[in-house]
């Protein structure tokens, strides 16, 4: 028992936070910096905070993750980081040469209010950004949302790069929201497979999935290009896969640039990805190859040879709120119960959200946002569940109540896969299909009698 | 192009040079003083280095912050205590679990490691002031868990708004008789690496926790072990020789630790300082105000072992110590030299670079000459001077502001509780003999002349100094793992082991040995290059027969 502590009982609390299900906006904003290519993250604030988000990057990601600081000290959290981001900048530019600084800000600069702006603004009158580069940012401040909010406000600060009125080029954006990079290539190849010319931002394929060639490469080849970001005002239209993540970015482009936006949920699943290619070919005017059509079949299939194992199974969930509403959606349609269900980043409509997918459950559904993995496991220990999703920190939890357990999500810091499997589209809903099945049909194995052990299942 | 070519042509100064050639002038000119040519060898004085100074912005560092040092690495471990951390979510996410310290729940099974406390600030808490919020969550925390002690820990910007945690630790201290609650300001910005938390942290233990458990535990060679983590495991292991020994681990700081241990230190009769840097000065204080002696230890290598084994009994003086602990190495080293003799063939001759935090560079040293391997480069993330040059330069050391920022403590001999373990003489004899108390020499002495040093080591230089040097292995943390295997080079983790361990004590050594082995002997570092890469030119048409 690892998480002894934690009772059965339900006290309220109202303000100790115990294992939260979220973390901090920065971690999101430099995540979606790396989808640029050439770009060097840069966190505004003391070192300790861009020091904890490499590491969890890297830990997650397995790969190395460049940012830099404006390393305040006291004089700086006193008098302003000014002269810090200053002098950041051209040391970046000197030293590292990227394409573009994308700076965010932490808790401590944005205590202070440092405005990025003014600074940026400021560094390219003194001539310390060179010809031709970029310096770009978002405020971040982490006692607002989560990582998730952060995220989306680094994607908005790339769709700011738009100028209205740029010429009309034909193309779709598509903002993935906080996926894997395999996410992303998936994503990207679904479009080309539709017949979809699309911009990809953030795109961390190439970036988060290098391959190991004896070579560094602080900017590895992949990424969205500045130009093709200042291109997403032509586009005829954005696709924004998630409210939480995308939504801002497409609706400024949308008010600003007079590019359309459709919303729609990530496409993990069934249903999600078949609104997904639907709203592509819309947009776009093309029809749906018989290729989509085979792969959308096979899911199909696989769900229907093995309904027996889901149907009826409940699953405990937390994590970020788009990904867990089209993962509840999947669940659903495998005929499996999400009972319970938490993100730690705030947003009522998640809760509406999960509370209309959950309607046709025989039971009803514990979902909560703003909540902390404690409570998670106190519903737990209350109602046991067949299955716990989730990210790494979840395996205290499946230990302690001896359940299967799906590592989805982020940060997952204990295996690997990730990076390279996609979990979106047709191909993504078979490799989740395959890993519940792989969990369910193992524990079936292992704790059957010996007389109902059996070859064939 | 072999390494032993490259070593040739790139002189020192060449290399520091590279190092140096693309900065701005003004971060060249205060690199170049953190970049040293070791020429300690032979000499009486080392050459100076600039250490324990600000980090350049913009420049990719290694360092992390003061609440890392503090919460993380010093509080981190320490198992029955509640660390509710003050402030916006992330700091308190981020040091969850991540440092792989090992604890035992013993009999009572307080065990509050896996847990992850957070006031989780929001904006109005920003604006309005954190104080009352985080009233409640002790409050909450208490009345969930009743622990012995509730620890709470200042992030950026609670320092910044100014919310007074000790006043709230203090009053709730005085509501819950049954909970020792208290605060440590140790916001990210107020120090430049995670030492200043190191600081703040061990002054709280030491005026809080410890002297407050007043019962001697039974024992007859009582030590304290300082500076020892438990990561991966080690503290087990030492533990376990320990034992084996006769001898009495009261605390350890703080490696599996709990709150009864800390109240306890003031009862050892030896502390044996592992970590130099992380805790020097607890074992100055523990010395001042109950008289308990200190002397230098490392736990990392065998040999190592052995000999900080020794020492203890030399210190203790008792034949019947002094026979169990010879006894225990011979018992111990036979195991180790069979591992030793099989990797040596593999390993001797190799080369390896290690920069980490503020002694593991240096005690790991020893660990790679058993395989006789040699340390080419190393340096410290948030070292003092004293650990490069060795103690006697503390007096020289100057206070700047950021420095002036951490609490010294003044302590005085307890009046009550002050007993001189050794009389002068006895000390002095025992000096005479050999055993120095008090006393380090820094790493500068034990590398080769003309080895590169350097202090803050950056992405941009470990870069530079493996694409020049080719070590066989490189050691850092994790975010430098693939930076530097994607140059083709294995990297060991010794910060956080994020695999493998425990490396300290005898079974730790064989641990090691096997690691390193396989790290250097991987094929994989021999694949990356596919066929057609090593040979592109078609020199021939291919035909089918
Ligand atoms: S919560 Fe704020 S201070 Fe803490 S790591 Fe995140 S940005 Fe830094
Ligand atoms: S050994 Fe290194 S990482 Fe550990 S506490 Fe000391 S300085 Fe820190």
């Amino acid at each position: 028992m690892l998480l002894r502590h934690t009772p059965t009982e339900i006290t309220e609390r109202k303000s100790l936070m115990i294992n939260p299900a979220k973390t901090c906006q920065p971690i999101g904003a430099m995540y979606a910096a790396l989808g640029i290519h050439g770009c060097l993250p840069h966190s505004h604030g003391s070192q300790g905070c861009c020091a904890y988000h490499r590491s969890t990057l890297t830990r997650h990601y397995k790969e190395p993750i460049s940012a830099a600081t404006s390393s305040f000290t006291e004089g700086a959290s006193v008098f302003g980081g000014q002269a810090n981001l200053l002098q950041a900048i051209d040391n970046i530019f000197t030293v590292y040469e990227p394409e573009v600084i994308a700076v965010h800000t932490t808790c401590l600069s944005e205590t202070i209010g440092d405005d990025l702006k003014q600074i940026a603004h400021k560094a390219e009158k003194e001539g310390k950004i060179p010809e031709g580069k970029f310096v770009i940012g978002a405020p971040t401040p982490s006692y607002v949302g989560s990582h998730v909010t952060g995220f989306s406000n680094m994607v908005k600060a790339m769709a700011q790069l738009a100028t209205p009125g740029t010429k009309k080029n034909g193309k779709v954006n598509v903002i993935p929201g906080w996926v894997e990079p395999s996410d992303m290539e998936e994503i990207k190849r679904l479009a080309s497979v539709v017949g979809v010319d699309i911009t990809l931002f953030p795109d961390t394929s190439g970036v988060l999935n290098a391959p190991l060639t004896g070579e560094y490469k602080m900017f590895p080849d992949g990424g969205v290009t500045m130009k093709e970001l200042k291109d997403t005002g032509g586009a005829i239209g954005t696709l924004a896969l998630g409210e939480w993540c995308s939504a801002d970015a497409a609706r400024w482009l949308d008010s600003k640039c007079k590019v359309p936006c459709t919303i729609l949920d990530m496409p993990f699943g069934l249903n999600a990805t078949d609104r997904f290619i639907d709203v592509l070919r819309t947009v776009a005017g093309v029809t749906v190859p018989e290729a989509i059509d085979v792969e959308r079949g096979q899911l199909v299939d696989m769900i229907s040879d093995m309904h027996q194992y889901f149907y009826g199974k409940k699953v405990a969930i937390y994590g970020d709120p788009d990904q867990l509403i089209s993962m509840c959606e999947f669940l659903r349609a495998l005929d499996m119960q999400p009972v319970h269900v938490i993100t730690g980043t705030p947003g009522k409509e998640f809760e509406r959200r999960i509370k209309e997918i959950t309607a046709d459950m025989p039971c009803e559904v514990n979902v909560k946002a703003k909540s902390d993995m404690f409570q998670l496991h106190q519903w737990i220990k209350n109602e046991p569940v067949d299955l716990l999703i989730g990210n790494s920190y979840g395996k205290y939890i499946a230990r302690d109540e001896d359940i299967p357990f799906l590592r989805w999500g982020f940060p997952i810091l204990d295996r690997q896969g990730h990076q390279y499997f996609p979990t979106v589209g047709y191909k993504g809903g078979l490799r989740l299909l395959e890993k519940i099945l792989g969990l369910l049909l193992d524990r079936k194995d292992r704790d059957e009698p010996e007389e109902s052990f059996e070859l064939v299942l | 192009m072999t390494k032993t070519t490259k070593m040739v042509q790139w002189s020192p100064t060449d290399i520091k040079d590279e190092l140096l050639k693309k900065y701005p002038p003004k971060v060249a000119r205060k690199r170049a003083k953190q970049i040293m040519i070791n020429e300690a060898v032979g000499a009486d004085t080392s050459p100076e280095i600039v250490a324990n100074v600000r980090t350049i912005p913009g420049i990719i560092t290694m360092r992390g912050c003061t609440y890392a040092g503090c919460k993380g690495v010093i509080m981190g471990p320490t198992r029955d205590i509640v660390n509710i951390v003050h402030g916006p979510v992330g700091c308190s996410f981020y040091a969850w679990l991540t440092r792989r310290n090992q604890t035992d729940a013993g009999k009572d099974g307080e065990n509050y490691i896996p847990y992850c406390f957070t006031t989780d600030m929001q904006d109005q808490d920003i604006i309005f002031g954190g104080e009352k919020k985080l009233e409640a969550a002790v409050i909450e925390a208490y009345e969930l868990f009743h622990p012995k002690g509730i620890c709470i820990f200042a992030t950026c910007p609670v320092g910044l708004i100014g919310d007074d945690i000790h006043a709230v630790a203090r009053k709730l201290s005085a509501q819950y008789e049954d909970c020792n609650i208290f605060a440590f300001s140790c916001e990210g910005y107020k120090g430049v690496s995670q030492s200043a938390g190191h600081h703040i942290a061990n002054n709280q233990v030491f005026t809080h926790l410890v002297g407050e458990n007043k019962t001697s535990p039974e024992g007859e060679y009582k030590i304290n072990l300082l500076g020892e983590y438990n990561i991966g495991g080690d503290g087990f292991e030492i533990d376990r020789i320990f034992k084996k020994c006769g001898i009495t681990n009261i605390s350890t700081f703080s490696g599996n630790s709990s709150y009864d241990q800390f109240a306890s230190a003031q009862h050892a009769d030896l502390s044996c300082v592992m970590c130099h840097r992380s805790i020097n000065y607890v074992a100055d204080m523990l010395e001042t105000k109950y008289g308990i002696p200190w002397i230098k230890v490392n736990f990392i290598g065998a040999r190592s072992t052995a000999k900080s084994l020794r020492k203890i009994g030399e210190y203790f003086g008792d034949p019947k110590l002094i026979k169990r602990i010879n006894d225990v190495i011979a018992e111990e080293m036979p195991e180790v030299e069979v591992v030793a003799n099989d990797v040596l063939p593999r390993t001797n001759g190799k080369t390896a670079m290690i920069f980490v935090g503020g002694s593991r560079a240096h005690s790991y040293q020893d660990l790679f000459a058993e395989m006789g391997m040699k340390t080419i480069s190393a340096g410290y993330e948030f070292a003092h001077r004293d650990d490069y040059e060795g103690r006697h330069v503390i007096p020289s050391l100057k206070v700047d502001s950021d420095s002036r920022n951490i609490e010294e403590l003044t302590v005085e001999a307890d009046e009550k509780y002050f007993k001189a373990r050794k009389t002068p003489d006895e000390i002095n004899a025992l000096e005479a003999a050999g055993l120095k108390f008090k006393h380090y020499e820094g790493l500068n002495k034990d590398m080769d002349n003309g080895s590169i040093i350097v202090d803050d080591l950056n992405q941009y230089e470990a870069e530079k100094l493996v694409e020049i040097l080719k070590p066989d292995v490189f050691c850092a943390g994790i975010k430098e793992k693939f930076s530097i295997q994607k140059l083709g080079v294995p990297m060991k983790q010794l910060h956080s082991y994020d695999s493998g361990g425990p490396y300290a004590g005898f079974k730790g050594a064989v641990n090691f040995y096997k690691e390193i082995d396989r790290l250097v002997g991987s094929k994989v570092w021999g694949y990356m290059k596919a066929p057609w890469q090593k040979n592109p030119e078609l020199t021939a048409t291919f035909v089918w027969e």
